[in-house]
């Protein structure tokens, strides 16, 4: 296998792009762990993690997405311009990206209502429960998109 | 898929899970700041647990798959000047990883054992260790030795 060059002005986009999405992905995983770790926990701690995974989505995995997104889009700009053919592999990027942002909009609303409703003492097992799972697929979707990237099947 | 492929892929997967870890090391170091309860330290430290799993696996991953790009694909060698670079970055990483991990686990050792103790009212003892400036300088020094080490992955200067 023969090293593949690509131009320099490329490196840029492609830091950016790369950087948000491992800060979106470490973001997840956090958030995910903390959620997973509050449905086992006594009240006290449910409400603890529960407002720490909220923070984690709201704080550092949103702006990763825009990151992440921002950087994808300058990259795709200069490797394929308008009119050009885009492999399948940018379709895949696409197709869990911005869904995968709308579910983790979901999931941070859902993370919220469910934090502020457990630090009140009242009960909130389908909200919290709901953004673990919407977080977990998330994940699963980047999961995805990174072996897309990595392995750009045709 | 080729075997580059796969490599490739398990390459970046395990930088992912580095960072991964440093993203959650962060947020634990930041959730842990203002703590002086011990029980509550001590739930918050299980999360640690995913961390060191994500370092174990990404550290070794990263070297392992690495090396073994380098080796694997023509234009590349082992004693390019980024490659050297990046083995002495991740070495540098790897000695700041195991100094911050130390003071953190002293830490996390005090809250459980001032929690098994039934002690469980705020200690000033936990919150000085849990506030230690240099573990977070530490922290923050192994922070930008990785990102120095993507932007050498991306950039490779004299490539």
């Amino acid at each position: 296998m023969v090293a593949a060059i690509r131009p320099d002005s490329w490196n840029y986009a492609l830091f950016l792009h790369v950087l948000g999405a491992a800060v979106l992905v470490g973001a997840l995983v956090t958030a995910g762990s903390m959620q997973v770790l509050g449905w086992a926990r006594d009240k006290g701690g449910g409400a603890m993690f529960a407002r720490l995974s909220f923070r984690t989505l709201l704080i550092v995995a949103i702006p990763a997405w825009f990151v992440m997104r921002i950087g994808a889009e300058w990259i795709r700009s200069k490797e394929f311009p308008s009119g050009a053919d885009e492999p399948s592999w940018i379709g895949i990027g696409y197709v869990t990206a911005e869904p995968g942002g709308l579910l983790l909009l979901i999931s941070v609303v859902l993370a919220g209502i469910g934090a502020r409703r457990l630090a009140k003492g009242r009960g909130a097992d389908w909200l919290t429960r709901s953004a673990t799972v919407l977080t977990l697929v998330v994940l699963a979707a980047y999961l995805v998109a990174l072996w897309a990237m990595t392995a750009k099947p045709d | 898929m080729s075997r580059y492929d796969w490599l490739l892929f398990l390459h970046v997967s395990s930088a992912f899970a580095l960072v991964a870890s440093l993203v959650l090391y962060t947020v634990l170091i930041a959730a842990l700041w203002n703590r002086d309860v011990p029980s509550e330290a001590v739930r918050l430290f299980r999360v640690q647990r995913v961390g060191d799993v994500l370092v174990a696996i990404g550290s070794i991953g990263v070297l392992v798959f690495g090396i073994w790009l380098a080796i694997d694909v023509d234009g590349y060698e082992v004693w390019d000047g980024w490659i050297i670079a990046a083995l002495v970055l991740w070495i540098v990483m790897g000695a700041l990883g195991s100094r911050t991990g130390k003071l953190y686990n002293a830490a996390r050792d005090r809250a459980l054992a001032l929690s098994r103790d039934g002690s469980d009212a705020p200690s000033p003892e936990l919150r000085s260790l849990l506030q230690d400036r240099r573990a977070l300088w530490l922290h923050v020094a192994g922070i930008v030795t990785v990102v120095l080490l993507l932007v050498d992955m991306i950039f490779k200067p004299g490539a």
